[in-house]
């Protein structure tokens, strides 16, 4: 009977994996945003006031996506209506300073390849995530990332338990005071090569909890290899962060 | 009637007890059994101001305070009601009341701190030659938020588990007098990130009430559409974490596969696949045109056929039963004495639901509580699925309208001055309380919240006793709590 039942399952679950997820776009979701050359209002500064995370700045009008946290209010505050938050999923860099969205740029923020990540990690990469003051959005997006829809799998990327296991530390959260020794000893324990992936606004920036409860020497010290911006980001943002890291097709 | 739980006091009109009276009053009131919904205390000098918010059995929320010496503090009810053990640990906490006698005055999240204060913490032992301990975390092998754990146990039975938090504390709380409270609702919506609209819902009604704005019915029910989804989403969530423990593969990628489709139905709404920038101080941004509504109601049918021969699938299957029926049993007594809330109550046979008190959208179209007797993994898990029923059901009633008109947020004004106002807001995991105070010029003069998970943990701890270390994955992720919420 039950052997009925798990056919059942199955028919109606049918096909769920997103064929190419390089090309994906998930239609109303707010990503990348696109800040067009109009004229500012004379004087007007309404993007920088409400922005929660000191992510506007202006002349010219740009946008940090470590800060961001996609909210909107910036777009709703403009009267020329520069800012339009796109559905577009790809935006990671390698770079702090190269997350930045500026007035009329049209490029896609793509993390640069690299021959090194490549060559070592391009057929199968292991990633520990640890999570320091993550609200547990970044984490379910996280883990999302590993489900039948996005299937990070099929590319010989996976999510492991031991740190001794992992290629890459992946970090959420805005890396509290309490969790200091705790993401020192994960990232101790993982054997070299290794790198280091920031994930979301808190982890690039502090974001909504920049704050006397964070500590960020660790960051500081040890300079991520990848940064993947968000609040959270969406799974595809994080797969293709990954792969374009990893050079691949 | 905003459909939610609220109680507004006027400062001036509320009775400034002492020490001894509120005491007196609060251990009557518990006696006589009204239920506590949150005590918190401010630290005002030398003065401590405590509040606590009972719920009476009409579902009303009542409001006492006391200003009372903070060194001198009173004397402990935990012993007598052990619901109250977290609120007196955290008043000693943030607020340096002295709590006399309290069995167990342990840091809730070592706030201000870092790791090093955390590793002296003052563990409970259990004695015996034949005991011993297992320590887990604070980073654990999943992709999940830290915690620790300590199993003491005899044999390979579990005596009891120690649960020490704190490891996610960013301060939240502090952050949220920092500013116009008016602008603060995308901080709101990560104090627990897979609880953005419930603690959103309920920072905002709060504004609102001190604002005297109410927002229309229109902004009501699309509030309540978010809070379904996200109910559903996380639901969906959990049940496929619990699968995955389980090692039911098949329910763990459904379960997983159809939270794609519940969360991106609030993203095709908001923008946003957990509903952040949904609700908004004066009402909500959501895109409920005629094409999205339509969606709307599509994808609720699709989730509602495609679960039910997964469900049949899930709670016939032998192992499943098996795994879950009798384990972590939480007893209606022992839920009770806890005051454990949402969920995991109602599955311990309370039927606890700040939704059957809300009025407004809530009286017009009721979304009954679903209950279960038995108190384990199994019923929390049945209670999960028929709150999917449920809402789902909800949802698709409320499809069938047409939808609701959009408007733009009300604008709010200055706050009142010299106010209390306490939100319920029933969240997928139980109720969200944000309690407000403003001062004598309107500004924002104290900022509680409650995430559920404060009072749940200990419901945990308890529901693991007696079980084997083993039964301890699917005991955690039938109770699903939060961490963020927790330490805040």
């Amino acid at each position: 009977m039950s052997r009925f039942k798990a056919l059942r399952v199955r028919a109606s679950q049918g096909t769920q994996y997103i064929p190419d997820v390089r090309q994906a776009t998930p239609a109303g979701h707010r990503g990348r945003p696109a800040i067009s050359t109009a004229p500012c209002t004379d004087g007007c500064k309404a993007c920088v006031d409400v922005c929660p995370t000191r992510a506007v700045t202006l002349a010219p009008l740009a946008i940090d996506l470590g800060r961001c946290v996609f909210c909107n209010l910036c777009a709703e505050a403009c009267p020329p209506k520069k800012i339009d938050f796109t559905p577009a999923v790809q935006m990671a860099a390698t770079a702090r300073d190269a997350l930045f969205v500026r007035e009329g740029d049209t490029a896609a923020l793509r993390a640069r390849a690299h021959a090194t990540f490549s060559k070592l990690f391009g057929r199968s990469l292991k990633l520990r995530q640890v999570s320091a003051g993550g609200c547990n959005a970044c984490e379910l997006e996280l883990n999302a990332a590993a489900n039948v829809n996005f299937d990070v799998g099929r590319f010989g990327i996976d999510w492991v338990a031991s740190p001794r296991h992992a290629d890459a530390l992946v970090l959420t959260g805005p890396l509290t005071r309490t969790m200091r020794d705790a993401v020192r000893l994960a990232w101790d324990a993982m054997p070299e090569p290794r790198f280091l992936v920031a994930v979301g606004a808190c982890t690039i920036s502090g974001g909504l909890h920049e704050g006397p409860a964070s500590d960020r020497a660790f960051l500081d010290e040890v300079g991520p290899a990848l940064y993947v911006p968000g609040c959270p980001p969406h799974p595809l943002t994080f797969v293709n962060a990954v792969l374009d890291l990893l050079g691949a097709p | 009637m905003s459909s939610v739980l609220q109680a507004r006091v006027e400062l001036a009109s509320l009775p400034q007890a002492d020490a001894k009276a509120f005491r007196a009053d609060l251990a009557a009131r518990l006696s006589a059994g009204q239920r506590l919904v949150t005590l918190y205390a401010r630290r005002d000098g030398d003065e401590a101001l405590v509040t606590a918010v009972l719920q009476q059995p009409d579902g009303a929320l009542a409001v006492t305070r006391a200003t009372m010496s903070a060194a001198q503090g009173y004397h402990e009810l935990t012993s007598d009601f052990p619901a109250l053990h977290c609120f007196e640990r955290e008043m000693h906490e943030q607020a340096g009341l002295r709590v006399a006698g309290h069995p167990w005055l342990k840091p809730v999240r070592f706030e201000g701190q870092d790791q090093a204060a955390m590793n002296a913490y003052p563990w409970y032992r259990v004695k015996g030659k034949e005991v011993h301990e297992v320590a887990v975390g604070p980073i654990h092998a999943g992709v999940i938020e830290p915690g620790s754990f300590r199993f003491m146990c005899h044999g390979e039975q579990v005596q009891h588990l120690e649960i020490h938090l704190g490891y996610q504390h960013r301060g939240v709380e502090a952050r949220l007098l920092g500013k116009d409270p008016r602008t603060l609702t995308p901080l709101v919506e990560t104090i627990a990130g897979d609880t953005t609209i419930a603690h959103a819902w309920a920072s905002v009604a709060g504004l609102e009430t001190l604002a005297d704005v109410a927002p229309g019915a229109e902004s009501q029910r699309l509030r309540a559409v978010m809070l379904e989804l996200e109910r559903v989403g996380m639901h969906l969530a959990g049940l496929s974490g619990l699968a995955a423990d389980i090692g039911h593969v098949q329910g763990s990628t459904s379960y997983g596969r159809l939270r794609t489709t519940a969360i991106n139905t609030s993203m095709r709404l908001c923008g946003s696949r957990f509903g952040r920038g949904a609700v908004r101080p004066g009402g909500v941004r959501v895109d409920a045109s005629p094409e999205r509504w339509a969606e709307l109601k599509k994808n609720v049918a699709l989730l509602r056929a495609d679960l039910e021969p997964i469900n049949e699938l899930f709670t016939s299957a032998r192992t499943v039963r098996h795994r879950l029926a009798g384990v972590g049993v939480l007893s209606t007594a022992q839920a009770q004495a806890l005051g454990v809330v949402g969920l995991a109550a109602r599955a311990s046979g309370l039927p606890l639901d700040a939704r059957r008190h809300g009025g407004g959208l809530w009286q017009a179209a009721p979304i009954e509580p679903v209950t279960r007797a038995d108190g384990d993994c199994q019923a929390r898990a049945h209670v999960r699925l028929g709150e999917l029923d449920a809402s789902l059901a909800w949802l698709a009633r409320l499809a069938d309208d047409a939808p609701p008109a959009a408007a733009a947020p009300l604008k709010l004004g200055a706050l009142a001055p010299r106010q209390l106002v306490v939100s319920v807001v029933e969240g997928w995991r139980g109720e969200v309380v944000h309690a407000l105070e403003t001062g004598p010029a309107g500004e924002l003069l104290h900022y509680k919240v409650q995430d559920p998970s404060l009072r749940n943990w200990m419901g945990l701890a308890i529901a693991v006793r007696r079980n084997e270390i083993s039964d301890f994955p699917i005991c955690n992720k039938s109770f699903d709590l939060s961490y963020c919420g927790n330490d805040l």
